[in-house]
């Protein structure tokens, strides 16, 4: 095809061939496919979505209803629903139009055209409803099949996004007139921000204009220096609060082969002290039947392609308008010596100089006339009027109904919109945040006055602007109503007609809330850019009501489709969420998810089904000794002289009497008195105790913890550390248990060690604590060593032939005892009485959290729900109902196994009245019948308990051995210009708790030989060698808690920024804070402006390192060609 | 995302703050059964200004008490639990 469409010009830029639905074209370097297409005199781009009408290039930029195309890039790159108008063309584009079968020319599809009689608002409510079988099997594979625009690809998005936070004093949205004169006035930092391709806006397509003498297109760029961050390609999609304005960045989409280091679209969270919108305005179609042919196109949109592109949208053109700038439109057409056919006012005056600049380029004029009809198959050959020749033949039509400001964002952040009648357009009326509209969004449309109120607004001094050769904008036109007709498009991409909107208005709907969802109207992907206004308007109108009394439906973001790659950033795949392994992470295992936690969940032989690994595992523990990776559990260290009495008001039990060296299983209750969480305490010393948590309540019970502590009894002195990830833990549990741990333990005498019992001592020259716990039923210690040790100390015990066991066996041993697992057994409405745990309450204690609770009538009826176990001949699905023989409801399956030790099922349920029906039968209801069940006590294992309490033989002869260290282990990352990641050395650290300021707040200090960090106001981090020399309320050594990753160069703020909403200009050498890092938290020290320290848990470094790998790949060097 | 006068660090992004529910609760010593069902599940849910409390749990990790306005998301203040109400 030849570019037949295009001008003449001097210098043509390059010319670009592309492929648009199987047939190669040329294109110019800088032509969006729109541009393109026109040049090539494509008339049909894409079928409709509910009548498949052939559809043309309707406008020239975002708000483009019609013309969308799929672009197809290889390699499972394939987007959808992409606007010819924005998509830019590269060398070997691949582009195809979307919504038609066999071809846009010919589409078989078209036939619903013919049915639009009936196809009306609210067809397919009346017509799809009966019978009601038919609703998913025949009506809605057949509505899908017939609707919708462009396909979902099917293959995974093999392009990488990304995200970041951005700080500015000043942000511009739009690179307009009005945005650049902002930006150029504003001082500190600025982001100016614009969707198109290149800075300017209108001033792109006016090639005469000049302001303060400069010829319009080179004072874009005047003066923007170095302050000012200038995005294009960059969409503002969506307002968000105090000040965080949505953007996203197309980066690699207009490259024929990009850098593979570079994300295909970058989302920014830009967080601006001050926003100046200059987002402009949008033209609005004129509402006449047949008004959507291929070949009508916006005035505006056609004097872009002119201008910008050198591209005429036909040969014989009829302007139809409502307004004086078409008719400038009209003006440049036939200065490019296009035929003017006619000019078309639907106003009855028009000013005596567009008058007289019309007769000058013989341009015949019709005022106080309208279009009725079109005619032309795949292109409109004539129009239709009143008022004017009945038929005027013409190839295109340039429509123009005024202008509607672009009030998105403004809405968006809560400004309060007022109607304008004189305009006939809604525009912003008091602001809610920190923002200023200028120009056209705000209704100014002159030149010299947006390029002003754009300086004021982006803090300069009030000043005039020089604009010359710029032809007069003329006055606002308000939008007219439109009679109905099965043909007059209002929302072009919804397919949406006049006539439709008269059908819900007859059918009674008021507001245009119910008339938009019942017609559909604005709700395509365009979101009504081009048609709310004009549906408003009709609505109104047929109502009988003024525009603004029907009301006016909501800006939502986002302004313009985004991708879900951008929202998604880094979040994919592996870095979805953060995968956190333990210190001794056995990978003979399979593993489980618990939370984000992966555990060990049994450890298969060769050949092994997971069945017989479980049944082999608990044999072992019953009979042997098995080892099991308990280091998820939650720790924390409670410190201070009021410890004993804190922990007494938190949990149920008495701490006050637990002696010194011992341990008591703790329940720990919500103030409502359900159980929330569980754990074992274990006394170190008067004033230090070591509580367990469950894995999935470490974070929960700290916060319940400090939340009682900092508000409820701020008077208590105790102070609470985390030291989950300090420790590793492995559990050593049966019979052999004892005979395993005793060679290598010194300074724990384990004879001395009675059941629930705590040591602290070396294990294999380690320190090390050692309880005697258990949640097996056997005897059983937990083994807890500094994490870096866990995995020597793992495999030293491995080394006495004892079997390792996953969370599988751990469940069916602890079922077999009826020990209940928080979340399992409970849901948030079980009392410790309901389990069975009455024992655990020292009532004579005057207060404890839930106390208070437990003593509500419905909190002790005799019918509430309470644990019991179920015997039964088949192994029952937890979760299932359990039921009276009468069919009655009476509760459910909680936890159910095989237990091998008894060569049965065995299952924990939670009954109505459960432990007055033991020894009854129960049922329980499933799909293929009722299983028949005895209703038994829990505790089905040892009930007395005496394999916990046996005593321990003689020590058998200490080994002397030293465990070694296993450090954090990332991947390793070569070194780059801009950013360099490398692990920190390890090094002593111990969170200590004082009044006395060691650090000023938000800052690192040096104390001696150790870096003290600032974490909260009495909370700081000491590292370095060995403790600190300080006298402190509370000291805990956290030595193995975190692991440090060192990011140098000067890409390192920018890359923690990619992840960390903080503004780091903020955050000075020396500061340091907590903060969040994507999914995670993070405490980050600054030691230079382009060195960072950042601490992270241990088992979060490698999620935090891998995300740091991901946000610098853009700045590695290629890797080598093959 | 909102920003948040922590009273500790200063304006933070939400993101590092844990909502804590309404503020100034008084947790009773001495209550009937329907006062003390009030005082566990009966809450404010006001259109317009809400005392409620934060924890700057990814930050200090203190609990304070903040003042917002659930209309409009703006925050009128902030102070340290027992410090004079905002």
């Amino acid at each position: 095809m030849t570019q037949s469409y295009r001008l003449p010009s001097g210098a043509p830029p390059p010319e670009v061939r592309f492929v648009f639905d199987g047939r190669e074209m040329k294109g110019r370097a800088g032509d969006t496919l729109a541009a393109a297409l026109l040049a090539n005199g494509v008339g049909v781009v894409g079928r409709s979505f509910k009548y498949h009408r052939p559809r043309g290039v309707m406008a020239a930029g975002v708000e483009e209803p019609n013309a969308l195309v799929t672009v197809v890039r290889g390699g499972g790159r394939e987007t959808p629903n992409l606007r010819a108008t924005v998509v830019e063309i590269y060398e070997g584009l691949v582009a195809w139009s979307q919504n038609a079968w066999p071809s846009v020319g010919f589409d078989v599809g078209a036939m619903a055209g013919w049915l639009a009689p009936v196809l009306g608002a609210g067809f397919y409510y009346k017509t799809f409803k009966w019978p009601v079988s038919f609703w998913k099997r025949v009506y809605e594979p057949l509505i899908r099949a017939a609707a919708g625009l462009g396909r979902a690809p099917v293959s995974a998005d093999p392009d990488r996004y990304a995200r970041r936070y951005a700080h500015c004093d000043v942000l511009v949205i739009g690179g307009g007139p009005a945005g650049l004169a902002a930006a150029k006035a504003a001082d500190g930092r600025v982001i100016l921000c614009d969707e198109q391709a290149e800075l300017g806006g209108s001033l792109l397509s006016r090639a005469e204009t000049t302001i303060d003498g400069v010829p319009a297109r080179n004072w874009v760029a005047r003066g923007l220096d170095a302050r000012v961050t200038a995005l294009t390609r960059t969409t503002a999609f969506g307002w968000y609060p105090d000040g965080m304005v949505g953007l996203v960045e197309r980066v690699t989409d207009h490259l024929p082969s990009p850098d593979p280091g570079l994300p295909r679209e970058r989302l920014l969270l830009v967080r601006a002290k001050r926003v100046v919108i200059a987002a402009g305005a949008i033209e609005r179609p004129l509402v006449f039947p047949g008004n959507d042919r291929p070949g009508i196109m916006l005035a505006g949109a056609a004097e872009i392609f002119l201008a910008r592109y050198g591209v005429t949208p036909g040969r014989r053109a009829v302007v139809a308008t409502s307004h004086d700038r078409a008719w400038h439109t009209a003006f440049s057409l036939a200065k490019a010596g296009v035929a003017v056919a006619a000019i078309l006012d639907t106003r009855a005056e028009v000013g005596p100089d567009l008058r007289a600049l019309a007769r000058d380029a013989g341009i015949p004029v019709w005022t106080g006339t309208r279009i009725v009809g079109t005619g032309g198959r795949n292109r409109v050959r004539f129009v239709e009027t009143l008022g004017a020749p009945p038929v005027i033949p013409c190839d295109t039509v340039l429509m123009s109904g005024g202008w509607t400001p672009s009030v998105h964002l403004f809405s968006q952040s809560r400004g309060r919109l007022r109607y304008d009648a004189d305009s006939g357009v809604y525009l912003p009326d008091r602001s809610a945040a920190a923002e200023t509209s200028v120009g056209a969004c705000a209704g100014e449309f002159d030149l010299a006055a947006c390029l002003a109120a754009g300086h004021r607004a982006g803090g300069g001094e009030a000043r005039a602007f020089a604009v010359e050769h710029e032809p007069a904008f003329g006055a606002a036109s308000p939008p007219e109503p439109a009679a109905p007709h099965p043909l007059a498009f209002v929302d072009f991409q919804n397919d949406v007609t006049t006539k439709d909107l008269a059908i819900a208005t007859g059918e009674g709907f008021r507001s245009i809330e119910h008339i938009k969802r019942y017609t559909t109207t604005g709700m395509a992907t365009d979101q009504g850019k081009t048609s709310n206004l004009n549906a408003l308007v009709s609505a109104a109108a047929a109502i009988g009501r003024a525009v603004p009394d029907v009301g006016l439906t909501t800006f939502r973001p986002p302004y313009s489709p985004v991708t879900f790659g951008a929202f998604a950033g880094a979040a994919r795949g592996e870095l979805f969420d953060p995968v956190r392994r333990t210190p001794i992470d056995d990978r003979d295992a399979v593993f489980e998810d618990v939370g984000t936690w992966k555990r060990a969940w049994y450890f298969p032989r060769e050949g092994e089904t997971m069945h017989a690994a479980v049944a082999r595992e608990c044999r072992a523990v019953r009979t042997d000794v098995g080892l099991f990776d308990a280091s998820t559990l939650g720790k924390i260290e409670v410190v201070g002289p009021d410890a004993a009495a804190f922990l007494n008001l938190l949990y149920t039990g008495d701490f006050e009497s637990l002696a010194v060296g011992r341990c008591k299983y703790a329940v720990l209750l919500g103030e409502d008195g359900f159980v929330r969480d569980d754990g074992v305490i274990a006394r170190l010393s008067k004033t230090r105790f070591h509580v367990t948590t469950t894995t999935g309540g470490a974070a929960f019970v700290l916060n319940h913890m400090e939340d009682y502590l900092q508000t409820e009894f701020p008077a208590l002195r105790v102070w609470l550390t985390s030291t989950t990830e300090h420790w590793a833990v492995i559990g050593v549990q049966g019979p052999r248990a004892a005979e395993v741990l005793g060679p290598y333990l010194e300074n724990i005498d384990l004879t001395a060690l009675p059941h629930m019992s705590v040591a602290e001592g070396l294990f294999a020259s380690i320190p090390a604590r050692l309880f005697r716990v258990s949640f097996t039923g056997e005897l059983g210690f937990e083994l807890n060593v500094p994490a870096r040790f866990g995995r020597a100390a793992w495999g030293l015990l491995r080394e006495s032939g004892a079997t390792r066991y996953g969370t599988e066996a751990m469940h069916v041993l602890r079922a077999e005892k009826g020990y209940f697992v928080v979340g399992q057994e409970t849901d948030g409405t079980v009392t410790p009485d309901d389990l069975g745990l009455s024992w655990t309450i020292a009532r004579r204690k005057p207060d404890f959290v839930g106390k208070r609770s437990l003593a509500r009538p419905d909190m002790r009826r005799p019918d509430r729900w309470q644990l019991v176990g179920l015997l039964s001949d088949q192994v029952l699905e937890e979760g299932a109902r359990v039921t009276a023989t009468d069919g009655t409801s009476l509760g459910h399956v909680t936890s159910a196994y095989r237990s091998e030790t008894q060569g049965h099922p065995i299952a924990l349920a939670l009954v109505a009245g459960g432990r007055s029906r033991i020894g009854g039968a129960v049922e329980i209801p499933m799909p293929n019948g009722k299983i028949a069940a005895q209703v038994v006590p829990p505790v089905s294992y040892d009930p007395k308990g005496e394999r916990l309490t046996a005593p321990i033989a003689t020590p058998p002869p200490r080994v002397s051995v030293r465990l070694t260290e296993t450090p954090v282990a990332v991947p390793f990352t070569a070194p780059c210009a801009g950013v360099s990641l490398s692990l920190a050395p390890e090094t002593s650290r111990f969170n200590i708790r004082t009044s006395v300021p060691l650090a000023p707040p938000l800052r690192a200090a040096v104390h001696g030989a150790h870096d003290i960090f600032w974490l909260g106001p009495d909370e700081y981090l000491a590292m370095g060698d060995g403790p600190p020399d300080i006298v402190a309320d509370s000291i805990v050594d956290v030595s193995h808690r975190t692991a440090a990753i060192r990011l140098e160069g000067a890409k390192a703020a920018w890359c923690i920024n990619a992840f960390c909403p903080l503004d780091l200009d903020d955050l000075p050498p020396g500061a340091c804070t907590r903060t969040v890092f994507e999914k995670t938290e993070i405490v980050l020290w600054r030691l230079s402006d382009t060195i960072f320290h950042i601490e992270a848990a241990r088992s979060l470094v490698p999620y935090v390192w891998a995300l740091l790998e991901d946000a610098r790949r853009e700045f590695l060097p290629p890797p080598p060609a093959c | 995302m909102l920003l948040i006068p922590c009273p500790w660090c200063g304006p933070r992004p939400e993101a590092e703050f844990h909502h804590a529910g309404q503020a100034h609760l008084t947790r009773p010593a001495q209550a009937t059964d329907e006062a003390w069902a009030a005082y566990l599940y009966l809450r404010n849910n006001p259109k317009g200004p809400h005392a409620e409390r934060w924890r700057h749990l990814h930050g200090c990790g203190r609990f304070f008490n903040c003042r917002r306005d659930t209309v409009t998301d703006r925050i009128s203040g902030t102070s340290a639990p027992g410090a004079e109400a905002v």
